[in-house]
């Protein structure tokens, strides 16, 4: 039994179905990442796997239990983080509040895990009385990952974490969450700059129109011909 | 001398009544702001919710006056607020989970609500009127001044009087705590952060595992029990009567908005703005221009810039002037 197992999730938004059977797998400490063409279903299968819409068929196990029917929240209780693509962090609140915050169904003691937010995000810990709307978007992205982080996740899913930083900011910050995956966390990410992330996954899922057209490891992928001259640009 | 008079006459007149009469519009429009900033609508049955715990205190008031119990120089329906708050919990809870609780669940706009608290507003001030009539009620006791004007003048031998009611020192100073305990449990509790996380961003709320019910319960007691405080004060200021809680409802929207709805810091600057200009537009300066200016240049006129009468259109227009210049209000944050 794989760490997380999402079986012909089939689904989407109201009555429209957007992901037709989509599977995807994942081992402890792996990273793995969703790429695909605009509209190919990238988030809402993440979504799906998150509990957030409803399916029409399909099952996620994760840890060996099947969650199909839990909301978002028992997930979260679970041991999944998700990070949204925007509005990922609470703007009037301090950095050090928001990580609080992301740690409230926890009732150990937090300071360790503020400790390694910080040390993974070191910027965090400068900024930790600042309100977190006033940082820049790269620094906002490091809060929101911290947020998810200090709920102690086994798996965390990002939806498109870079979407809205600089290429610089995007370089530095895939190596942080390589950082993260290093201290046991199993990653599923859906990104748009799909070589910077394909060059880090450990498995990654080509989706095409709602269906899982290609799935590989990372650098394989990179590798394919026709994934590349399909939708990496050549 | 005259300038000291002229302080003076200021001070009773102006600034004393402005600071009294600011610190409740301040506890109301607090109560407004977090339930705006939490439940995201404005609930137009604040004003009749501050009266229906008045009238709780005066019941209790009364009840505690026939057993022979009272708080010496201190009015005794100040004994009374906390069992008239848990009578107003009672009412705020029941009302959230009888009525606001299902169109939480179907997340219906905020419009919804709104109306919704109009019907409450009126359903309110109703029964308000069955159980205890539309007229006047007296229900303070006690010492009625720290230092009245005659005793003021024997002391400083100053032309002018200077008043300073028991109920004037007890409000400022009762909104003083209400407020720093307000800030305090936002600031540094677990509950109160949560409060301004749920408030910020709810859907990153629920995704941090953070409760919403509890949430919604927390805000509605602290929203009772300022209700209940503000009522209370400004009932034991001025007189009780149930028609004029309901026009309070205006200069303590106007409150809310100028500071920015839910910011409670723009709630509290807000309050003492409107207090202020309603205080300062409607008072004769004469009295004190008296004292500092030369007697030739004195207007035989009362130097009143609006009657007395207008007062409620002045909260009307800054509630305007705000809405149309900064809709945010003055604290808002503007953040994506």
């Amino acid at each position: 039994m794989n760490f997380l197992e999402a079986n012909g999730l089939t689904g989407g938004y109201g009555g429209s179905v957007i992901i037709h059977g989509i599977t995807i797998t994942i081992n402890q400490g792996q990273i793995a990442v969703i790429v695909g063409p605009n509209g190919a279903g990238k988030s809402t299968a993440m979504k799906a796997i998150f509990g957030m819409i409803k399916l029409q068929s399909g099952s996620v196990n994760f840890m060996g239990k099947d969650i199909s029917t839990l909301t978002p929240q028992a997930r979260v209780a679970q041991g999944m983080a998700f990070v949204p693509q925007t509005n990922n962090i609470f703007s009037s609140l301090s950095v050090e509040e928001n990580l609080e915050m992301g740690a409230y169904l926890r009732t150990d003691n937090i300071s360790a895990s503020i400790n390694e937010v910080y040390r993974l995000f070191p910027i965090l810990k400068e900024r930790r009385h600042q309100s977190a709307g006033e940082l820049s978007g790269g620094q906002r992205q490091q809060v929101a990952l911290g947020r998810a982080l200090m709920t102690s996740p086994k798996l965390l899913m990002l939806d498109e974490p870079t979407a809205s930083v600089s290429p610089m900011v995007m370089n530095e910050f895939m190596d942080r969450i390589l950082n993260v995956a290093k201290t046991g966390v199993a990653i599923l990410m859906v990104e748009q700059n799909a070589k910077r992330a394909l060059s880090i996954a450990d498995i990654g899922y080509v989706l095409v129109q709602g269906r899982n057209q290609f799935t590989d490891s990372g650098p394989a992928l990179l590798a394919n011909p026709e994934v590349c001259a399909s939708f990496l640009g050549g | 001398m005259d300038v000291l008079n002229a302080i003076v006459v200021l001070t009773n007149f102006v600034i004393i009544p402005a600071l009294s009469y600011g610190s409740q519009l301040a506890l109301g429009a607090l109560g407004v702001t977090l339930v705006y900033g939490v439940l995201r609508f404005a609930n137009f049955a604040h004003g009749d919710t501050m009266s229906f715990g008045t009238m709780l205190v005066i019941f209790i008031t009364w009840w505690l006056n026939s057993i022979g119990v009272t708080l010496g120089p201190l009015p005794t329906a100040l004994l009374a607020i906390p069992l008239a708050s848990i009578g107003t919990i009672v009412l705020l809870l029941t009302v959230d989970q009888a009525i606001y609780r299902h169109f939480r669940c179907i997340r219906a706009p905020s419009v919804t609500f709104v109306i919704l608290s109009i019907g409450i507003m009126l359903t309110l001030t109703g029964l308000i009127r069955i159980i205890i009539g539309p007229g006047d009620k007296r229900f303070l006791d006690g010492e009625r001044f720290i230092i009245s004007s005659r005793e003021f003048k024997i002391l400083t031998g100053l032309q002018e009087g200077l008043a300073f009611k028991t109920t004037q020192a007890i409000t400022i100073f009762t909104a003083l705590i209400f407020m720093g305990f307000l800030f305090w449990f936002l600031k540094k509790t677990r509950t109160g952060k949560a409060m301004r996380a749920y408030s910020d961003n709810e859907d990153l709320a629920l995704l941090s595992g953070i409760d919403s019910d509890r949430v919604v319960r927390v805000c509605w007691i602290i929203v009772a029990i300022s209700a209940v405080i503000s009522g209370t004060l400004y009932g034991l200021d001025k007189i009780y009567k149930p028609l004029s809680y309901s026009q309070l409802l205006l200069p303590v929207f106007a409150a809310a908005v100028v500071g920015g709805m839910g910011s409670p810091i723009g709630a509290i600057f807000g309050a003492y703005l409107v207090a202020f200009s309603e205080i300062a537009l409607t008072y004769a300066f004469k009295r004190v221009g008296v004292y500092l200016l030369p007697e030739t240049w004195m207007p035989d006129k009362l130097m009143q810039l609006l009657s007395t009468d207008y007062k409620f259109a002045i909260s009307f227009a800054i509630l305007v002037i705000v809405l149309l210049f900064r809709p945010t209000g003055l604290f808002r944050e503007n953040t994506s």
